[in-house]
């Protein structure tokens, strides 16, 4: 007999809230509240009661904090390491370069937060004011908020299950006091997982205008950014497009071209084709962006004629048609 | 005082050593050294039996690095039968997998758990798998220290003398900072640490031969003294090994829609798998670091990863 456990199949996740058991049915269900599970769940009394249940107490402030963003975007990927953090924080810098843009970079990697490093910003502390917590700001136009800038030590792990991750998503989003912005970049921990339900639940009713995907060209890679895809199809969010990093290495002593992490199965380009999405463009593999993001200096400052800096701008470039700014 | 037996410990009875595989960061090669350290355990000896478990839910690497992809689990009255990587090897089975990857429809289905449903799996799969008699138990973990690290830790404590950790970096600043967080987690739930490993530490043009700082090297050293941990070695970047672990040539050449088909062949070759790593540099390498690992789980002298326990933010 296969086991046939399927999963996620069973129920919707958004309809799972982050405090339910384990075999909640979703709270949409027929069963909801009535179901096994149920006994004890902290919830069973609202689901019970056949009446509309009530929203997370959260969403109106959200709603009241999001009104002064016109554009969130995801950075998405199901592979660690693939470089969602370096993207997000070249999206930051691009966006920011035009002076009358306001943009604000949002780290929700709880256990991993590699934004500050990146941003050069890592000794910095968050302050809260009446508005609430105030970013801390790379340049004038450029804000970003990171759990790593409320931990006492870089040291210590963050060792928090679903529903405290949740808590400060939430407190993230309705808190933070971004002012008014153009673009707000979202990084998240590889996976599909609370922190990317949480997200895309709290920011459901504000609307998120889309998720770029980042991957390596390997099919290890791939295969998790397919699952990504399928999980942004689930919760309906829009994929703008697909980036392939790390794709080829230019020695920098003999200029040969190799690739480290071959596309045995096609890479990015193949994967594109397959999902019917955009493929916004292939960064190459080139040390010096990873030296930049741990000095925390803008590589597209530091060597604009790179190969990989032109890479970045035709794809930020790309990512500004989609959403139809440029 | 009768301690309560889990069912946990029941399963894990027959095995002798779990060793945990950890990062922090994720990309920095945790899949890749489990499936080394499963096939070079397994090459060490004749008859030395290993299991190594995924536990990473969302993003399962381990099926497709052991050429496994599109097999299924099978129950059976005494649980889950792993998914044999050697089946096809002629003698008895002797390295045994279980992923999340096997119990998946298609490929391409995300698992979008949150926790609590996270933490059932974990306990179903250290629970429920019939392992059989194992010398070591791998467990692949995925990134970060949260639920499933946490599960993993809870529902292994009633055999938290079998346990120990490797961790493993890259030489980069941001991989060393999460592995400087991965070690502070292992000292919270005083899990012992065998030692570290740098991963994709310089890379061999094939062009020329320099020697290239891909990502850097040495860090993952550094930090190993600097923490008085183990350094179990650096590996290099090697293009071979992703290629092997990608395990491309053959079975994905229709888009892989074919999945019995892709199974089929993925097994007539599946202990080839073996002998190809063996033919890789990174196998030659690697093998000191699995001679350090048995040899330091055998003394039962895992280094206790020391210092005080830092309070968790
Ligand atoms: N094109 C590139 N060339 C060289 N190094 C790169 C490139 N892109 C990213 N890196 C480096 O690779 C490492 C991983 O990148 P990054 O941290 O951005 O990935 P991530 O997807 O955010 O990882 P995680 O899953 O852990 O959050 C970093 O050290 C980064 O500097
Ligand atoms: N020494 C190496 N040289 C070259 N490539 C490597 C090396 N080690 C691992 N890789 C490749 O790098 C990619 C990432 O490795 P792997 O999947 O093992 O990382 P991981 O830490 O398990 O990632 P995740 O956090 O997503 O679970 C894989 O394609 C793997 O084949
Ligand atoms: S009462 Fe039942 S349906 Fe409602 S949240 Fe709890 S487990 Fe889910
Ligand atoms: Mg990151
Ligand atoms: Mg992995």
């Amino acid at each position: 007999m296969i086991v046939t456990q399927r999963a996620a199949q069973a129920t919707d996740p958004l309809s799972v809230p982050s405090n339910a058991p384990e075999h909640c049915p979703g709270t949409e269900s027929e069963q909801a509240g009535k179901a096994d599970a149920c006994n004890g769940c902290a919830n069973q009394e609202i689901c019970a009661s056949n009446t509309p249940k009530g929203p997370d107490p959260a969403l109106p402030f959200i709603r009241a904090r999001m009104a002064s963003v016109k554009r969130k975007l995801l950075v998405l990927s199901g592979k660690g390491g693939v470089g969602k953090s370096t993207f997000t924080a070249q999206l930051g810098w691009a966006f920011a370069a035009d002076d009358s843009t306001q943009t604000g970079v949002m780290d929700v990697d709880i256990s991993g937060p590699s934004i500050p490093t990146i941003l050069g910003i890592a000794a910095e502390q968050v302050h809260s004011s009446a508005q609430g917590w105030s970013p801390v700001y790379v340049q004038d136009n450029l804000g970003v908020m990171s759990v790593g800038f409320m931990l006492p030590s870089s040291k210590d792990a963050v060792m928090w299950r679903g529903p405290k991750k949740n808590g400060l998503i939430a407190q993230f989003l309705k808190d933070v006091d971004w002012g008014e912005l153009d673009y707000l970049v979202i990084d998240t921990p590889p996976g599909t997982s609370d922190e990317h339900l949480s997200v895309v639940q709290y920011l459901k009713e504000s609307g998120i205008d889309g998720a770029i995907l980042i991957t390596t060209p390997q099919e290890v890679a791939l295969q998790d950014v397919r699952r990504e895809f399928d999980f942004c199809r689930k919760v309906g969010v829009k994929v703008l497009g697909l980036v392939e990093n790390m794709s080829g290495f230019v020695c920098p002593s003999c200029k040969g071209e190799s690739q480290i992490f071959k596309p045995s199965t096609g890479g990015a380009e193949r994967l594109a084709k397959e999902l019917s999405i955009p493929l916004l463009g292939k960064v190459p593999l080139d040390p010096r962006i990873g030296k930049s993001a741990d000095y925390g200096v803008s590589f597209l400052d530091e060597y604009p004629e790179s190969p990989a800096s032109i890479a970045y701008i035709d794809i930020i470039e790309k990512i500004r048609e989609a959403l139809g700014d440029a | 005082m009768a301690i309560q037996e889990t069912p946990v410990a029941r399963r894990l009875k027959t095995v002798k050593h779990v060793v945990i595989v950890l990062s922090g960061k994720g990309g920095v090669g945790k899949s890749s050294v489990s499936a080394q350290l499963a096939l070079s355990l397994h090459a060490s000896s004749p008859n030395v039996r290993v299991g190594i478990l995924d536990v990473d839910l969302t993003g399962p690497s381990i099926p497709r690095m052991l050429g496994l992809d599109g097999h299924g689990v099978h129950q059976s009255s005494d649980g889950w039968v792993p998914v044999y990587a050697d089946a096809k090897s002629g003698g008895e089975p002797r390295l045994a997998c279980m992923s999340v990857g096997f119990l998946l429809k298609n490929r391409g289905d995300s698992v979008v758990w949150r926790g609590p449903k996270k933490n059932a799996m974990i306990r179903q799969f250290l629970s429920d798998v019939r392992w059989g008699e194992l010398d070591y138990l791998v467990i692949d973990t995925p990134p970060g220290t949260s639920d499933e690290h946490l599960s993993l830790m809870e529902h292994l404590a009633p055999v938290q003398s079998k346990l120990s950790a490797v961790i493993v970096t890259t030489p980069q600043a941001v991989a060393l900072l999460d592995a400087m967080k991965c070690l502070s987690f292992t000292r919270a739930v005083s899990l012992p640490v065998l030692g570290l490993v740098e991963n994709m530490s310089g890379y061999v043009c094939p062009c020329c031969g320099e020697v290239s700082n891909v990502f850097s090297t040495g860090g993952g050293e550094e930090m190993a003294r600097r923490e008085k941990l183990t350094f179990l070695g650096s590996m290099p970047v090697d293009t071979e090994l992703v290629t092997l672990l990608d395990a491309a040539e053959s079975d994905r050449k229709n888009g892989g829609d074919d999945d019995n088909a892709a199974s089929a062949e993925a097994e007539a070759r599946s202990f080839e798998l073996l002998q190809r790593y063996q033919a890789t540099s990174s196998a030659k390498l690697f093998s000191t670091i699995t001679a350090e690992v048995t040899r330091a789980v055998a003394a039962g002298m895992a280094k206790e990863s020391g210092g005080e326990p830092p309070e968790s933010g």
